[in-house]
């Protein structure tokens, strides 16, 4: 039963002893042990996010770089396509004004050979009543020459006028 | 007695002696001292004879492993090898003595009216029977305690030392297997058991820890004390486990034990003795499982010892001593576990106390 009562001394010295060393250990070294396992598992952590972040920047950046890429692309397609537009509009301008510019002329030479025509018109005109007036003149010389012919015509066309 | 051992031990000390010759003291002249090393070997030499002619009396094997799991006024590296520790002693009349066990070493074990009795453990009583005599001596508990207590001390400063001064650095060598340990105490015994407010248990957990872990190597040491197999320590711990518990215990806790959630009034006759029997068994149950476990596996080792000078023979010999290294190994292994399993028990006990839903645990 010895082995089963506790001893008072042995106690006592226990208590002491247990005491003391729960007492320096927590002042002088669990204190700056977990102190510096902490620290150092925020450094890593405070690592492992920089690197995250880092990460992220990059990624960030990168897709940036793609943006104002795809972005300098479009500058450079809309300008193409401007210029050539522009091109496009100025040929197309120019073959309206020169169609347009061919239709007045092509209707001032209408004009003009309308009026050329209108002038030798009038003019075969004067012409055909100049040259009728002298057939007429020529034929009506004939014509008064011979006195018998005229007489009888006068006579036809009395027989033939109803006198009333 | 058990002389066969004592056969054992004393022969092996005088080959020692023979063999490597080594000066006792050094500080004595040359002639004193080769004087003194044929005295020691005729001593020991006059052991031998006596032993041989009193070895017809049995090997106690029983009293051998009281003997050596018990504590001691003395510290007995090998036979012959004793290490004399001071005795304090405080009676109201004489008030404190100081002096060496070393004194008790006489025909009668008597010493300025003290006896030291020999029984399965070492008591200094007085020789006039009316006096109250309280032993505060340095025994081999105490001494072994002490060194341990040098041993964590140094240990654990220097480690803090190089947490102080290398900052920022990959953790390397010794420094690097303790942080697993203490890392593992920390985050998957105390974190988990006590709960967010654990870092004010910390200390008091790790040194728990630590200490039982030391005590109960050293203990597997030969020659060594067997100091957390002795009740008086486990139940030092236990009870200041239980102080720890009950300073920091909330409301919750205390009502809990009279009123636990949920138990019709007529049940409450048997709940609360039964809550508060259970109060008192879980400290006690800390104590035993540590002393039990702890001074069984001496008692296998030192049975397993004993069976060869049981049997006296050369064949069992190895035998046995393999079989001992092997249950060593279990030994070792069960100090850690105990050391882990006292200190886990401790934690869930004070993060049951300190818990702050309603719903508790209800202990088990």
């Amino acid at each position: 039963m010895s082995l089963l009562t506790p001893n008072p001394g042995l106690i006592f010295w226990m208590l002491v002893v247990f005491l003391l060393v729960v007492f320096i250990l927590a002042k002088f070294a669990w204190k700056p042990i977990i102190k510096g396992l902490k620290d150092r598992e925020n450094e890593i952590q405070g690592a492992l996010d920089l690197a995250e972040r880092t990460r992220a920047e990059m990624i960030q950046l990168k897709s940036d770089n793609e943006k104002l890429i795809a972005e300098a692309n479009a500058v450079r397609d809309q300008i193409l396509r401007d210029a050539k537009d522009a091109a496009d509009r100025t040929i197309l301008e120019s073959k309206d004004k020169a169609a347009v510019e061919a239709q007045k002329m092509i209707e001032s030479a209408r004009e003009a050979i309308r009026n050329e025509q209108q002038v030798a018109v009038t003019k075969i005109r004067k012409e055909v009543a100049v040259l009728s007036l002298e057939i007429a003149e020529k034929v009506l010389h004939r014509e008064l020459k011979d006195k018998e012919a005229q007489e009888q015509l006068i006579a036809e066309l009395a027989s033939s006028a109803r006198l009333n | 007695m058990y002389t066969h051992l004592r056969l054992f031990f004393t022969t092996a000390l005088v080959a020692a002696t023979c063999l490597l010759n080594v000066p006792v003291m050094a500080d004595e002249p040359t002639q004193h001292e080769a004087e003194k090393v044929v005295e020691g070997i005729n001593q020991a030499e006059h052991k031998i004879e006596h032993n041989l002619e009193e070895s017809e009396e049995k090997f106690n094997i029983g009293q051998m492993i009281m003997h050596h799991i018990a504590d001691s006024h003395e510290w007995e590296i090998t036979h012959g090898m004793v290490l004399p520790l001071p005795v304090i002693l405080y009676s109201a009349d004489r008030g404190i003595e100081v002096f060496s066990s070393s004194n008790f070493h006489n025909e009668h074990h008597e010493y300025n009216g003290y006896h030291l009795v020999h029984g399965d453990a070492e008591t200094i009583v007085p020789v006039d029977e009316s006096r109250v005599v309280y032993d505060f001596s340095i025994t081999k508990n105490v001494a072994s305690m002490l060194l341990s207590a040098v041993i964590l001390i140094l240990i654990f400063t220097s480690i803090a030392g190089y947490y102080k001064n290398s900052k920022g650095k990959a953790p390397k060598g010794f420094h690097s297997a303790m942080e697993v340990i203490i890392l593992f105490i920390r985050d998957d015994v105390v974190k988990p058991n006590v709960g967010p407010k654990y870092e004010k248990y910390l200390p008091y957990l790790l040194t728990l820890f630590f200490f039982i872990l030391v005590n109960n190597i050293l203990g597997l040491l030969p020659g060594s004390a067997n100091v957390t197999g002795n009740i008086a320590v486990t139940m030092t711990l236990a009870v200041l486990t239980f102080i720890v518990v009950h300073l920091n215990a909330n409301g919750n806790y205390y009502k809990h034990l009279v009123k636990p959630d949920g138990v019709p009034v007529p049940l409450l006759l048997i709940m609360i003795p039964v809550e508060i029997v259970g109060v008192f068994m879980k400290p006690f149950s800390l104590m035993v499982r540590l002393f039990a476990n702890m001074t069984a596996g001496h008692i296998i080792l030192l049975s397993l010892f004993g069976l060869i000078f049981i049997f006296q023979s050369i064949v069992i010999a190895p035998v046995i001593s393999l079989f001992a290294l092997f249950l060593n190994f279990i030994e070792i292994m069960v100090a850690f576990i105990q050391a882990f399993i006292f200190t886990l028990l401790s934690s869930m006990y004070i993060g049951s106390a300190i818990e702050e839903h309603s719903h508790a645990d209800h202990g088990h």
